[in-house]
């Protein structure tokens, strides 16, 4: 077992994990986050899509251990957040959610997109969230939301 | 699924690396842990180490440290002496969320056939500079599919992009089945005052390295492929001789 130190939703978290836990799997087995989830774990899907360090990244192909010292923010920890809090309404008004499996790793991608991109047109929204997959609702709605949301912001 | 077990250290320099297996973003390593593709018994984490950080340009060029991330390289942070050609590579590899962590170094080492590095930055004439103190062109680091010419224990420290000739253009085009999968086919074209020079890569070996397009279009012809990813090669072929005006 090593000892990790990182922060999560800005509270300190030390916790003893095995080198080949995952992120996903400390966030979710050890901290109760169920929010991030796990659909394919090996990066291919985007539904354990977390930040880290104040970037979306994969925490399925990101280890614990690797996590040292980092800042960890999970769909928990959006809560305030004015960005996020119109994603979430968008999401609703333009049925971007059904099961919402994926959709805590689509809404920290759709975020980032909002702050980084914030001229993208609705082809660069869907090449943007190409790693995001959705089995369900498809992806209209979800393009559509962000969009919603950027166009507001302009 | 999840990996099998391995003892895990992080390295404080390079000296002390050894020759065991290494990780940077472990955005390819990671899905081979995961899949249990790769056991290891013991990785070393270098992905923060300070002498891997950092880029730097000037007149002959630019120099990216190996963990110089997909990101970086895409947010114009690390310098592109292309002018916007490596730039716009960075931008089409795998997902955002895995150009956040993933490195060059790490990317060029894996040498998984279908990588974009490989073929862009051997299209760029780019150097790799090793702990070994070597210079490896990077047309000749990657012997085939996940093999280099690497040593064992000897690991990339930097990437050294030389600064083309004024008028150099500079195109790639890959197949992919959707935006972000593993490239099918992929050409890369470069034209200007020292010639034409074409890089074909996803051809499940080591990108090819030819002088012409004529040269590249009797290479795909040759090459034991199914038809669709030859024709696919030839489609990006003539996209990126296009586009550089050749």
């Amino acid at each position: 077992m090593t000892r990790v130190t990182l922060t999560v939703n800005g509270a300190p978290v030390t916790a003893e994990v095995e080198p080949r836990t995952h992120l996903a799997d400390l966030l979710r087995e050890t901290l109760g986050l169920t929010g991030t989830h796990l659909g394919c774990e090996h990066g291919v899907c985007g539904a354990c899509t977390v930040e880290i360090d104040g970037a979306p990244q994969r925490s399925c192909i990101s280890y614990a251990v690797a996590c040292e010292g980092s800042a960890v923010r999970t769909i928990e920890g959006f809560g305030e957040d004015p960005v996020m809090a119109a994603l979430r309404e968008a999401f609703s008004a333009h049925h971007a959610l059904q099961c919402g499996y994926c959709t805590p790793g689509m809404l920290v991608m759709a975020r980032d997109i909002v702050l980084r991109l914030p001229d993208a047109d609705e082809a660069r929204v869907r090449e943007e969230m190409s790693g995001n997959l959705c089995r369900c609702t498809g992806y209209r709605g979800i393009v559509r939301a962000i969009m919603a949301v950027l166009q507001d912001r302009r | 699924m999840k990996p099998a077990a391995f003892d895990y250290a992080r390295a404080e320099s390079i000296a002390e690396i050894g020759t065991v297996r290494v990780i940077a973003g472990g955005q390819s390593l990671g899905p081979m842990l995961n899949l249990r593709l790769a056991r290891p018994e013991r990785l070393v984490d270098i992905r923060r180490l300070a002498a891997l950080r950092g880029t730097a340009e000037d007149a002959t060029g630019a120099t990216w440290g190996a963990a110089t991330t997909h990101a970086e390289v895409e947010d114009g942070i690390a310098p592109d002496p292309t002018g916007g050609f490596l730039q716009g590579v960075a931008r089409t590899i795998a997902y955002r969320a895995v150009r956040n962590r993933g490195t060059v170094g790490g990317s060029l080492a894996h040498a998984d056939p279908a990588a974009d590095w490989p073929v862009a930055l051997a299209l760029a004439e780019a150097v790799a500079l090793t702990s070994a103190a070597r210079e490896i062109p990077v047309a000749a680091l990657v012997l085939g599919p996940f093999e280099t010419s690497l040593a064992p224990g000897e690991i990339i420290t930097a990437i050294r992009i030389p600064r083309p000739a004024a008028g150099t253009r500079h195109a790639r085009h890959k197949l992919v089945r959707k935006t972000g999968e593993f490239a099918q086919a992929m050409t890369a074209v470069r034209s200007g005052p020292q010639g034409m020079r074409v890089v074909l890569g996803a051809i499940d070996a080591a990108p090819m390295v030819l002088d012409g397009i004529a040269a590249a279009r009797e290479a795909i012809a040759a090459l034991s492929l199914p038809p669709h990813r030859r024709a696919g090669l030839a489609a990006c072929l003539d996209r990126a001789a296009t586009e550089v005006g050749a």
